[in-house]
């Protein structure tokens, strides 16, 4: 089951990099830097079915106090910074040769990278709080509290702004049908790598404990 | 805390070099600046006492709800973090030359919705800081993404204020510092029992 999931995978990789890079067309006003639109989104969905996740098992863990949604919420918190970091690098990327600027405080990104932030003080927490039951019942409050500071954090970066459209972003109008298709590709291609980290790093996870206990035991 | 947001003060002082102009675009930013590190002086020790003297115990076995001992802990953070916001207001209008009448009497509304919600969060993670490795210098790292949405609004707001404007200019703002205040003390009074535990 897990070999087929890595095989779909490569499989989806692979299809994804020749949509993005040759079969969608180029877009006629930014160029060939657009393509990098199509790992951009992917990789944001990405981070945000993960920290999605995160909200949802911290509330489980403090339901239900078992270790496994303990350890799914790290793990999917982990590599929702990661793929999130990647989203803003990328993002960066695109963003000089088109608006002539590494980064602007508009909502969108200002929400992002708080986003971001608050993910990694999650981290950081985790990291800090010492035995296994305390870690994972502040991590769990922490990052329910952080899920639901995001929706609020929107509405004021727009509040200090004055509330003005979004004009930034991707066009909402006239997009390719081939455009399309690579975007689904590398969105889905993104998810499945998603799916295959997280499996491995739910069993690192585990083997982690396993030593620990029996580390404990020999003692 | 008192004589930190006083230092504090003096230090933005010198950093802007007394440019009026420069003073009055800044002026809000530097009062919630003044007043979110002040107040973290002060919450990073609300449960650093009870540590010392182990008296959490004897709160938990208190035969009472948990959030209970949660709106407890608040509501004398609150004033505490209150009563600095109003002794550093006055000493901004003295030294930043405002009117005391037009903007001493609008701030009080904003500094005591902005205590309200700094502390509401600040409670939960000053509690849970306490008992991490890193101990109090975990709690700005905690609380400071949180509460921007606070920050934003509040510094609007004293700044509608502050310009001699009246607070309806930025309903916006206030609309978002009244939802962050309710929607986190709900929130940290259901998980707070999570989060306090003899340790």
């Amino acid at each position: 089951m897990r070999r087929l999931l890595v095989i779909l995978t490569f499989i989806g990789m692979a299809a994804s990099l020749y949509t993005a890079f040759i079969y969608a067309p180029t877009e006629p006003k930014m160029g060939h830097i657009q393509r990098i639109f199509y790992f951009h989104m992917g990789t944001v969905w990405v981070a945000t079915i993960a920290f999605i996740m995160v909200f949802i098992a911290s509330i489980m863990y403090l339901w239900k106090e078992t270790r496994k949604w303990d350890i799914l919420a790290y793990c999917s918190a982990e590599l929702g910074v990661v793929f999130l970091t990647i989203t803003i690098i990328t993002g960066s990327v695109w963003a000089k040769p088109v608006w002539n600027t590494w980064w602007t405080w508009d909502p969108q990104l200002t929400t992002t990278f708080i986003l971001w932030i608050l993910y990694i003080v999650y981290l950081v927490l985790r990291s800090s709080a010492g035995n296994d039951v305390k870690r994972a019942k502040f991590a769990a409050v922490f990052g329910i509290i952080a899920f639901i500071d995001l929706p609020l954090v929107y509405i004021s970066v727009r509040v200090m702004r004055g509330i003005s459209p979004v004009v930034f972003g991707p066009g909402g109008g006239g997009i390719a049908p081939e455009m399309m298709h690579a975007l689904l590709i590398n969105m889905a291609s993104c998810t499945l790598l998603f799916i295959v980290l997280l499996l491995e790093r739910i069993d690192l996870e585990r083997m982690s404990d396993k030593l620990a206990r029996l580390k404990l035991r020999e003692s | 805390m008192l004589t930190f947001s006083l230092l504090v003060i003096v230090i933005f002082n010198f950093a802007f070099q007394f440019s009026a102009e420069l003073v009055r675009l800044a002026a809000p930013a530097m009062l919630w600046i003044t007043f979110t590190f002040a107040g973290v002086l002060g919450l990073s020790r609300s449960f650093a006492l009870e540590k010392e003297g182990n008296a959490v115990l004897g709160l938990l076995l208190t035969p009472t709800d948990r959030s209970l001992i949660y709106f407890g802990k608040m509501i004398s953070n609150t004033l505490f973090v209150f009563v600095v916001g109003l002794v550093i207001v006055p000493m901004f209008v003295l030294f930043f030359n405002y009117s005391f009448m037009d903007t001493l009497l609008p701030l009080i509304p904003v500094i005591f919705l902005g205590s309200l919600g700094f502390v509401s969060v600040g409670t939960l993670f000053s509690a849970m800081a306490v008992n991490t490795r890193l101990r109090e210098v975990l709690l700005p790292i905690l609380l400071f993404p949180i509460i921007i949405p606070l920050i934003v609004s509040a510094v609007r707001l004293s700044g509608q204020v502050l310009d001699g404007k009246s607070v309806t200019g930025a309903s916006s703002a206030l609309q978002l510092l009244v939802a962050f205040d309710i929607i986190f003390i709900a929130a940290c009074a259901v998980v707070f029992e999570y989060v306090i535990e003899e340790s």
